[in-house]
């Protein structure tokens, strides 16, 4: 995978938000199984805003864009996911440089993951979105191919299916979360396909 | 007014309504008091931005308590408090207690002139660890 320098911020903005917009129904599916419901439209809702200032965001050095992208996302989707994925991308924009090569965006992806578990008080193994986050950066760290984190992401998200929910709603349901995948881990692995072959295709 | 302010934040707006109507029957205006609810696009949910107004409306120098009722509202808030920013993020706590009961006991301790410790501490009470 070539560093994210080399890629042009407003295209992947546009593939993270078509990516969301296209599986809106149905991370609201995964969400109503075990959740309230809401995650799809708040997903959709927050990388709509981010699409509409995409120029604006694209202007600006990667580590701004990033912490900018994260407040936005914050302000706009509405959930518990707004600050979840907000702190994923304002920590990423604290750690990264401008043009980071790929051990600079594994330690900064790393940094971020501590942020996002800080903030849901959670950890891996709990059902969410960081049982996608964290392999995926295994992943970066032994520096697998974009096809392949695109893999890894897809299996974690997978293998959130027979997990017990520990955190967010879907812990009220106890044993009732297994058998269900979890809507943060799914519009996880979106974003990551999204972001890798967007880099992989314009590298 | 230096009694510690009160943010009731539900992801209902009418529960969030009602329970700030609950405390103002028992506190009257002693207490600076102000409440969100609803995701702000006419859901249910909470908004980061709606919680800072909220907190800035109930804002007092001795302090604000935030009551919230599930994970999101606590999550949204506690991203609300660290978005404000420091000195004023210090002299501001979400507490772990039921949303209604909380507020209202909160409030009670508020307005007798308890400080921010006191307050949170008697919130904290309905929910043994």
């Amino acid at each position: 995978m070539a560093d994210m320098a080399t890629a042009d911020l407003s295209r992947l903005i546009e593939a993270a938000a078509d990516t969301i917009a296209a599986h809106a129904d149905e991370l609201t599916a995964l969400d109503q199984a075990i959740g309230d419901g809401d995650h799809g439209l708040n997903m959709k809702r927050g990388f709509e805003a981010v699409r509409a200032e995409a120029d604006a965001f694209a202007a600006k050095p990667l580590p701004e864009a990033l912490k900018a992208i994260g407040t936005k996302l914050v302000m706009t989707v509405g959930g518990a996911s707004g600050p979840l994925f907000g702190t994923l991308f304002m920590a990423l924009g604290k750690e990264i440089s401008a043009g980071p090569d790929r051990a600079t965006l594994t330690m900064a992806f790393g940094k971020a993951i501590e942020a996002v578990a800080a903030r849901g008080k959670s950890q891996t193994g709990q059902k969410t979105m960081l049982d996608v986050l964290q392999p995926v950066h295994e992943a970066l760290a032994e520096e697998k191919t974009a096809a392949e984190i695109v893999a890894v992401a897809d299996r974690a998200a997978q293998a959130t299916v027979p997990m017990k929910a520990l955190r967010g709603r879907a812990s009220f349901l106890g044993d009732r979360s297994i058998g269900h995948m979890d809507a943060g881990a799914r519009s996880t692995a979106l974003l990551v396909r999204a972001v890798a072959e967007t880099i992989e295709r314009h590298a | 007014m230096s009694n510690v302010g009160i943010v009731i934040v539900s992801h209902s707006p009418l529960v969030a309504e009602g329970t700030a109507d609950m405390v103002r029957q028992m506190v009257g205006d002693e207490v600076p008091l102000a409440w969100c609810g609803g995701n702000g696009h006419g859901g249910l949910g909470t908004s980061v931005e709606a919680i800072m107004g909220a907190i800035e409306k109930a804002w007092s120098e001795a302090g604000v308590a935030i009551l919230v009722d599930l994970g999101g509202a606590e999550t949204n808030s506690e991203m609300a408090v660290e978005m404000i920013g420091e000195p004023r993020a210090q002299k501001i706590v979400v507490c772990n207690a039921p949303i209604v009961e909380g507020a209202v006991m909160a409030a009670t301790e508020a307005s007798g002139g308890a400080s921010l410790k006191e307050v949170v501490a008697t919130a904290h009470e309905l929910s043994p660890a």
